[in-house]
């Protein structure tokens, strides 16, 4: 592509849009060189980057903060305690969760998940009852469902979607019967970008008395969500997809389910007292974090919010949503091209495929011009099984890229094409 | 390790025009490779005669390097006894893995050492190595084989 759309996009952006290269200049791994090329980092809904800010404050925690939390009444414990579960302050005001308490720490995405499937899914459902996800959903959101039937014997349901890539609400409302005693739904589709309207879908579910857990492991990094406009009863979304650490993640559910929960893992913090006789479990969320958890990755998380909210959500969809109409007008004119997932409602994922050329290979040769995309099927077969093919190659944007980086990856893909001609 | 390395002319050519190509009617052997990280899923049918491959066919899904490989791997290993075959199963593996050195050691190889780019590239090892493998469980009599859990060949040639 030429620079002059590039520069007719930027020079209509409205202002206080978002300045890239001060962003950029906040990710010092987005200067490293791979295979001689500047990196174009284009695999954002796998992991993103972290910022200096964030990466600075896991240094000043190493260094001068660390200790154990919750346990002792030395200095460094009472620092530890107290910024951890400032971490936890700011990350429900990010999502505006109504309590501290409604916010629980996890491993990340699936371990969030999996919380819900043994506490609520495994004390609450019994045979004959029915779970209901989508064709969308990542394995994440599919397996721990179906362990949780094939035990109780209960059944999965799954709700359809178009040839978009839109799920297909009408079909929805229909799955819902008598025995329907749970819903799990992403918010945004890793494999192809569609944003599911969550808020009409958890309405839904609630007319019928069900509860809903939403993946919003792909939505958190790049929009503004609000979990009690949603009224989602449980939301689960990970650090590391929005330039936090790895190892970290989020479990918000609503105070009285948490409540009615069964703890997953027995151990130390999540305890009132132990005898061989009984032992009293702690009040939430500490019900759920037993062990010592990742004290510098929680930190690390909320220093990550607080990088984004000072970017502004607003700014940073605007700016993915100008890269994606960029990148979707390149990709249609490339003959031989086909972009799989094409809803009206798209978050900044670029699914495709290349006539004639597996995705396997694209990715290699991409990585000789330094392009980073993810191939293969995205840990979202069922995805793939719909659009009939076994792989997609996706390039998924994020606050630091730029439409130059789109232009390598066009001329990348023209490449390949060439290659393979 | 750049493409024009991994992605010659011979390999581009196989990918585009597989030799050997379907399964065989008169099978006396077959088996089902997949490798389910990146979807590449063959069928390798052969039929021996004495100990020696008289045909062989292979058919599937993947991605270029598993193509070629696949159709090189018939061409090579047509007219061969089942020890010969064998040996270049065991050879190519160690050079796609990076512990066969082809100009050091002396090996069978010959054109199929347009593949020893791979060894820089650990995502496409299994891709290459897929169709040895599968060729390996023909022989054998398994009648399917992945590239991942206690089956895989990475993980046993280390």
């Amino acid at each position: 592509m030429n620079s002059a759309a590039s520069t007719a996009i930027q020079a209509v952006k409205p202002a206080g849009a978002l300045d890239v290269n001060r962003i950029r200049a906040d990710f010092p791994i987005l200067n490293l060189e791979i295979n001689g090329r500047p990196l174009a980092y284009l695999d954002n809904a796998a992991s993103s980057q972290m910022p200096k800010q964030v990466i600075d404050r896991l240094v000043r925690y190493q260094t001068s903060e660390h200790a154990n939390i919750h346990r002792a009444v030395h200095a460094l414990s009472e620092k530890a305690t107290a910024e951890y579960e400032g971490a936890r302050r700011k990350i429900r005001r990010f999502i505006n969760a109504k309590e501290e308490r409604e916010v629980v720490y996890t491993r990340g995405t699936t371990s969030s998940v999996n919380l819900v499937m043994q506490g609520y899914g495994r004390a609450f459902l019994s045979a004959g009852d029915e779970v209901i996800v989508s064709q969308l959903e990542h394995h994440s959101n599919i397996v721990p469902w179906q362990m949780l039937c094939e035990e109780k014997g209960a059944k999965l349901r799954v709700i359809p979607c178009n040839d978009a890539g839109e799920l297909l609400l009408d079909d929805y409302a229909k799955i819902f019967n008598s025995c329907t005693k749970f819903v799990a739904i992403a918010h945004v589709s890793n494999a192809l970008g569609t944003i599911n309207p969550v808020k009409d879908m958890i309405a839904t579910a609630h007319r019928h008395g069900v509860p809903v857990l939403v993946d919003g492991a792909q939505a958190v990094p790049h929009m503004k969500v609000d979990v009690q406009d949603l009224d989602c009863d449980f939301y689960a979304f990970s650090g590391h997809k929005m330039c936090g650490p790895t190892g970290i993640g989020i479990l918000y559910g609503k105070a009285q389910l948490l409540e009615k929960m069964k703890p997953f893992e027995g151990g130390g913090d999540m305890i009132l007292s132990v005898s061989f006789e009984k032992t009293t479990y702690n009040a939430i969320p500490h019900k759920f974090e037993a062990g010592t958890p990742p004290i510098a990755a929680a930190i690390g998380l909320g220093a990550a919010v607080e990088y984004l909210e000072s970017v502004g959500l607003d700014r940073i969809a605007a700016h993915e949503h100008d890269l994606l109409t960029y990148a979707t007008e390149a990709f249609t004119q490339l003959k031989g091209a086909r972009i799989v997932g094409t809803a009206r409602n798209k978050a900044a994922v670029l699914s495709f495929t290349l006539q004639g050329v597996h995705p396997h290979d694209v990715g290699t040769i991409l990585n000789e011009d330094g392009v980073a995309v993810r191939t293969g099927h995205h840990c979202a077969q069922p995805v793939m099984q719909r659009f009939g093919i076994p792989a997609t190659a996706r390039a998924s944007f994020y606050l630091y890229n730029t439409f130059a980086e789109v232009d390598v990856l066009v001329e990348g893909i023209r490449r390949v094409q060439k290659i393979f001609g | 390790m750049e493409s024009n390395q991994l992605y010659q002319e011979v390999i581009l050519d196989h990918n585009k025009k597989p030799r050997n190509w379907g399964k065989l009617a008169d099978a006396s052997h077959k088996a089902e490779g997949l490798n389910p990280l990146c979807g590449d899923h063959i069928w390798v049918s052969l039929k021996l005669d004495d100990e020696r491959v008289e045909n062989i066919a292979f058919e599937g899904e993947g991605c270029a390097i598993c193509k070629a490989s696949s159709s090189m791997m018939t061409t090579n290993v047509k007219g061969k006894t089942v020890v010969e075959a064998e040996q270049l199963v065991r050879e190519f593996r160690d050079m796609a893995t990076g512990k066969l050195d082809i100009g050091g050691a002396p090996n069978h190889l010959g054109r199929l050492t347009v593949f020893a780019g791979v060894r820089d590239l650990p995502s496409r090892v299994k891709c290459a190595i897929l169709p040895w493998h599968t060729l390996h469980a023909a022989l054998h009599s398994e009648s399917v084989v992945s590239t991942e859990g206690d089956q895989d060949p990475v993980a046993a040639a280390s």
